[in-house]
């Protein structure tokens, strides 16, 4: 019984997202396309950016998790680090010492490796626009758009005094 | 609070799965409770605690953004024009924290709540406006149309420089705070710019995870982004608020509202008492 159902599944899903001319009496007057409608409609693309977006998201937290469960498994770290802030330690004296920091640091890059990436999906999403935009030859919201990613990558870069 | 580094990461995780779930069904947003939470309970500097909102406002912002596109609602147009005015204001709030004292950040924080617990109580009414509309609006191409049960309904936008102004200001306290500022940016689009309001509240959507980027860069500079604070944070509020927009249908809503917007009033008495007393 539930090998009639396996097969029944993909099969429904194949069939529902094309076109039925089968069916149709000959000399059916076919529509055509609507003349002058581009590809790259507004809404075509919003639901291809939306999707990366999406993936991003996905990929950022998979990530993190992938270095959270080392990190989790080594017992976190003491959180008065970021209580009070006291600086690097100190205690990089011995060689098992300096291997398991070096093991630590390698977790937390994983992890923070992973934030970057969810900082990094909302720009991305900037520049697919504005690349979307210069498809619609909207040359005004192209620059619109620039001067947000441009922002971005001035926060992202980071040449301000700190 | 003291615990041991294991428990102090389960009970964030916890804590920001539970916020990020509330802050979805009642669509107030999680964010805006962590950063208050994590600084008065578990004892985190806010510049940490502010950093690793960031991240998970970014998070759930992008997740959800895909959703609301596909239904058509939001414009496109007016979000990355006002993403001028909001993410130069993140950088700009993000720069005014490193001045500010942290007893100030306290009391903004908890004003800034304080309007949110308000905001939750009453929702705003529709302020729909059929004259003519702004002629920026015009220019920048920005009067448009959403679906209905009764077929497609068109709006003009109003108040173009206004909302910008509302934008900016949204901005700078998303980098001073760390907040997506979804509550604003709504008031902005919906009060001002006189869009209707699903247009409003999904095209803020849109912008706060980008606004959220803008500061959030900033942050990461400082070293603010924190993995071992910002890993359960960030995986809490997404996990949560996932769970949170699947549960939607048949919650009780409006009494959720209620009961949120009563944890943000005690949390904002909180923290304006903690900035004038000191104690941090």
């Amino acid at each position: 019984m539930p090998a009639t159902k396996e097969i029944s599944q993909p099969i429904e899903s194949l069939t529902q997202g094309q076109e039925p001319p089968v069916g149709a009496p000959p000399g059916t007057m076919v529509l055509a396309e609507p003349p002058k409608q581009p590809y790259w409609t507004e809404e075509r693309i919003e639901i291809v950016v939306g999707r990366l977006l999406q993936i991003g998201v996905l990929l950022a937290a998979a990530v993190v998790l992938a270095g959270a469960v080392p990190y989790l498994a080594r017992g976190g770290e003491p959180e008065s680090h970021y209580r009070i802030f006291t600086g690097e330690r100190e205690d990089l004296r011995s060689v098992p010492a300096v291997l398991h920091d070096l093991w630590a640091l390698r977790v937390r890059a994983v992890i923070q490796l992973g934030l970057l990436l969810l900082i990094l999906t909302p720009i991305a999403r900037v520049g697919f626009s504005a690349i979307a935009f210069g498809l619609q030859k909207d040359y005004m919201y192209v620059v619109v758009t620039l001067i947000v990613f441009g922002i971005l990558m001035y926060s992202l870069m980071g040449h301000y005094a700190s | 609070m003291h615990l041991s580094p294991l428990a102090f990461t389960f009970a964030v995780l916890l804590t920001s799965i539970t916020a990020g779930f509330l802050g979805s069904l009642t669509g107030l947003g999680g964010g805006i409770v962590i950063t208050p939470i994590l600084t008065l309970l578990f004892g985190v500097k806010i510049e940490y605690a502010i950093g690793a909102t960031l991240v998970s406002v970014i998070a759930t912002s992008s997740g959800a953004a895909a959703a609301y596109v596909r239904e058509g609602f939001s414009n496109i147009r007016v979000g990355m024009f006002l993403e001028i005015a909001t993410t130069a204001g993140a950088v700009a709030g993000a720069m005014l924290a490193e001045w500010l004292p942290v007893s100030a950040i306290f009391i903004i924080f908890g004003l800034v709540l304080l309007q949110s617990a308000y905001i939750s109580g009453r929702p705003l009414p529709d302020r729909l406006d059929d004259s003519p509309g702004d002629r920026w609006a015009t220019r920048l191409k920005m009067n448009s149309s959403f679906p209905t049960v009764d077929g497609p309904l068109s709006y003009r936008v109003h108040h173009v420089g206004l909302g910008f102004g509302v934008m900016f200001i949204a901005g700078i306290l998303s980098g001073l705070l760390g907040i997506g500022s979804g509550a604003l940016k709504v008031i902005g689009m919906d009060q001002a710019m006189r869009l209707p309001f699903k247009v409003s509240t999904t095209t803020s959507n849109f912008m706060i995870g980008v606004t959220a980027a803008a500061s959030a860069g900033i942050y990461l500079h400082r070293g603010y982004i924190h993995p071992g604070l910002a890993m359960p944070v960030m995986l809490g509020v997404l996990g949560g608020a996932t769970f949170g927009t699947r549960f939607l249908i048949g919650a009780k809503v409006p009494l959720l509202r209620v009961v949120f917007g009563i944890v943000v009033g005690i949390l904002a008495v909180e923290m304006i008492y903690h900035g004038f007393a000191g104690r941090i």
